[in-house]
């Protein structure tokens, strides 16, 4: 595999295979000292065209642990502000002998846009409202440390699904691996067409809660637009998720946040904070996911 | 005590001589036979009037809060009410507007309070009915608000009628459409017609609506939502409708007493109270809303009472207030339909009453029978008056039919049982 572009892509083994590296590679982050040489030499450059504090964390951790020599590029100070091209920026950071490009780009298909014109390795760090595939990986990780298989799982995606990376690289990875998707929000936040997706969608909260794993996310009326949403208040009136929501799912349900949280809205506190809740164990999972990841990849 | 009205002609899906038996706010009994022991129940004869579902009216502007100068909640019940008008649902451009679920709630209980008729208040589908962003619909509609809409402006923005008949949808819901291309209207005073160039008055053409029911009806397609299509006034809005109707769309409409019965002619006097919005149109356009109606295109009568103290009244044409009264119109002017061979009595009752109750999701009310609420108007279909200072209860007048001769007349009204509308 030279890049990591898409969940679409990835077949049942592949997903499988990431799995069970990641699983290995996941007790060195445990350790006293939390280094392994498989990527002795390499260079890893962490391209991030837009804002992001964990995911370019923990790429950057990811690729330390691997003794690889981790850098990191803004797009506020580099030349793309002087007019520079995607393609002309990549070019360059070639030309400086990178293995492996992290990119994060606004624009959906930016990442696919680079591997097709690049030698260089890239794994797809969320392109638009396209896709985030390790996000998928790493919470379908998590999912299996918890729940030890996937198949026959039901998984809820709550809030909005349309403008969702997390939510796109999440369904095509789990509708490869036979789970069942269910989405719930307001048709507003939904694809129009219902089908597109192939999941279920929830008709009320009740409906959605009966899952095995709840993945809510994050609501940014701000910036997914005022119109599709009349108030946070309404939102988590009708679409958030808190303790009295959960009467109606299994004791046992799994709740997934890709973070950050907005506290009260999407997600209560006390669920958020409470025994149902592996959102934390999410991030410390994104490292070991996202070394396996770099692991899989091979110039050709 | 139970009331009995006595003999009437009870409009169903026949009209058939008969009584009605009404106990504990329902309809008890529709029978031939009178009850014995005939002592301890009220009886109302009803010999040679019909007897109706009260009327259901889905397009009424009451004008408080802020507006208590033309119309206010109690004083709109009471026109109601006397026009044989059970249940009215009111327009949410008020001042402020109703646009969160505390008006909401407040008018509901002042509606319980004033006890005359069911206000059933529409909300506004935006904020400050600016048509920028949607209200708070789900927490509104558990207020009790019986649907959404910026009647009074158009919603301009297809993006904002997109995202409204998505989020009303999750909700059941539905959107009422003023339909009005805004620049195309440019501020016409008039339909843009014959009338409005022989007298030199600015119009504003029928397709500044007709434009707007194809959009929404567009907008229905795309988004599975609902719309209730309000005042419809043209032939080339029928169309569409027909059109969305046999396509299966989620598409109802209203139409008003006034386009059913008057035209752009009104308007050679330069009298403003035949100024309305709207506008009155051609005849070819009040035999299609006709023949609509018959043919169940449009679904329901909506009076679209709109009340105007006479200071913004008597002005200019081109100055005065769009807009006209009309709950104590509904009962003459269709009426009249029904004497001149237009639509039978069964046909008034589900125009009136039925299929706005259906619109509506009102399983309780909108006909006569046994169980459902005693919501009834009875009619003289002889009776007649002049319509004026004797008859009117509106605190306002503006209607071209002001000081005019009609027929019929809602003698009694019953609610929940209760006579609120003696005749006098």
């Amino acid at each position: 595999m030279k890049d990591l572009i898409s969940a679409k892509e990835l077949t049942k083994d592949d997903i499988y295979s990431i799995l069970d590296t990641a699983e290995s590679l996941h007790e060195i982050n445990r350790r006293d000292i939390k280094k392994t040489p498989a990527l002795r030499g390499k260079t890893v450059v962490n391209l991030f065209f837009e804002n992001s504090t964990r995911t370019r964390t923990s790429f950057e951790i990811a690729a330390k642990r691997l003794s690889a020599d981790a850098v990191n590029f803004a797009a506020s100070s580099s030349s793309t502000q002087k007019g520079e091209t995607l393609l002309d920026t990549i070019k360059n950071i070639e030309a400086m002998q990178a293995d492996i490009l992290v990119l994060r780009h606004e624009a959906s298909g930016a990442a696919k846009f680079i591997a097709e014109r690049s030698g260089t390795c890239v794994i797809n760090a969320g392109d638009g409202i396209n896709e985030h595939p390790t996000q998928a990986l790493l919470d379908i990780f998590t999912i299996r440390r918890v729940k030890k298989e996937l198949e026959r799982l039901t998984v809820t995606i709550m809030g909005d699904i349309a403008h969702s990376r997390v939510a796109r690289s999440n369904i095509w990875a789990m509708r490869t691996l036979g789970m069942r998707v269910k989405l719930f929000g307001p048709p507003t936040l939904l694809p129009n067409d219902p089908k597109a997706l192939a999941c279920e969608i929830a008709a009320d909260k009740r409906e959605a809660v009966q899952s095995d794993v709840i993945i809510t996310l994050r609501i940014q009326r701000e910036r997914q637009g005022k119109l599709l949403i009349p108030s946070l208040r309404e939102y988590s009136r009708f679409f958030g998720l808190n303790s009295e929501d959960l009467k109606y799912a299994p004791k046992d349900v799994l709740l997934l946040h890709p973070g950050p949280v907005n506290r009260g809205v999407e997600l209560s506190s006390s669920l958020a904070d409470g025994a149902n809740s592996a959102i934390l164990d999410q991030v410390e999972n994104g490292v070991s996911v996202r070394m396996a990841v770099m692991c899989a990849l091979r110039r050709q | 005590m139970p009331l009995m009205l006595k003999n009437g002609f009870v409009v169903r899906d026949k009209v058939v001589q008969t009584n009605i038996i009404i106990d504990n706010g329902k309809i008890a009994d529709i029978t031939d036979e009178l009850p014995q022991g005939a002592a301890d129940i009220e009886v109302l004869d009803c010999t040679g009037l019909h007897i109706l579902p009260g009327l259901i009216d889905m397009h009424v502007h009451l004008r408080e809060p802020g507006y208590e100068y033309k119309e206010d909640l109690k004083s709109g019940s009471r026109a109601a009410v006397q026009g044989g008008v059970t249940s009215i649902c009111s327009m949410a451009n008020t001042n402020p507007p109703v646009d969160n679920s505390s008006i909401v709630s407040w008018i509901k209980r002042r509606s319980d309070e004033i006890g005359l008729c069911d206000i059933l208040p529409y909300a506004a589908l935006t904020k400050g009915m600016k048509g920028e962003e949607l209200t708070e619909i789900g927490d509104i509609l558990s207020a009790g608000a019986c649907g959404f809409s910026d009647d009074g402006r158009p919603v301009a923005s297809s993006e904002v009628m997109r995202r409204g008949l998505e989020y009303t949808r999750f909700f059941g819901s539905f959107i009422a459409c003023h339909e009005e291309d805004a620049p195309l209207f440019n501020g016409g005073s008039m339909h843009e017609g014959r009338v409005s160039a022989e007298c030199g008055i600015k119009g504003a053409p029928a397709e500044a609506e007709s434009i707007m029911v194809a959009r929404d009806i567009e907008l229905v397609r795309l988004t599975g939502g609902r719309i209730h299509l309000c005042h419809i006034s043209s032939r080339r809005s029928v169309e569409h409708i027909w059109r969305a109707k046999e396509a299966g769309l989620n598409v109802t409409a209203e139409v008003t007493p006034n386009h059913l019965t008057l035209t752009e002619e009104m308007c050679r006097s330069y009298n403003s109270f035949s100024k309305v919005n709207p506008p009155l149109r051609s005849e070819a356009d009040r035999l299609a809303l006709l023949d609509a109606l018959k043919s169940g295109v449009i679904d329901c009568i909506a009076s679209d009472h709109a009340p105007h103290h006479l200071d913004d009244k008597l002005k200019e044409f081109d100055y005065a207030a769009f807009g006209m009264i009309g709950l104590q119109l509904i009962v003459p002017l269709i009426s009249r339909l029904v004497e001149d061979g237009v639509i039978s009595w069964s046909e008034f009752a589900n125009i009136t009453a039925a299929n706005p109750a259906k619109i509506l999701n009102l399983s309780d009310r909108g006909v006569i029978a046994r169980g459902k609420v005693a919501d009834i108007a009875v009619i003289d279909s002889k009776c007649e008056y002049i319509f004026d200072e004797s008859i009117n209860v509106s605190k306002s007048q503006n209607t071209p039919y002001w000081k005019e001769k009609l027929k019929g007349k809602a003698v009694y009204t019953i609610k929940n049982g209760k006579i609120v509308n003696t005749g006098s």
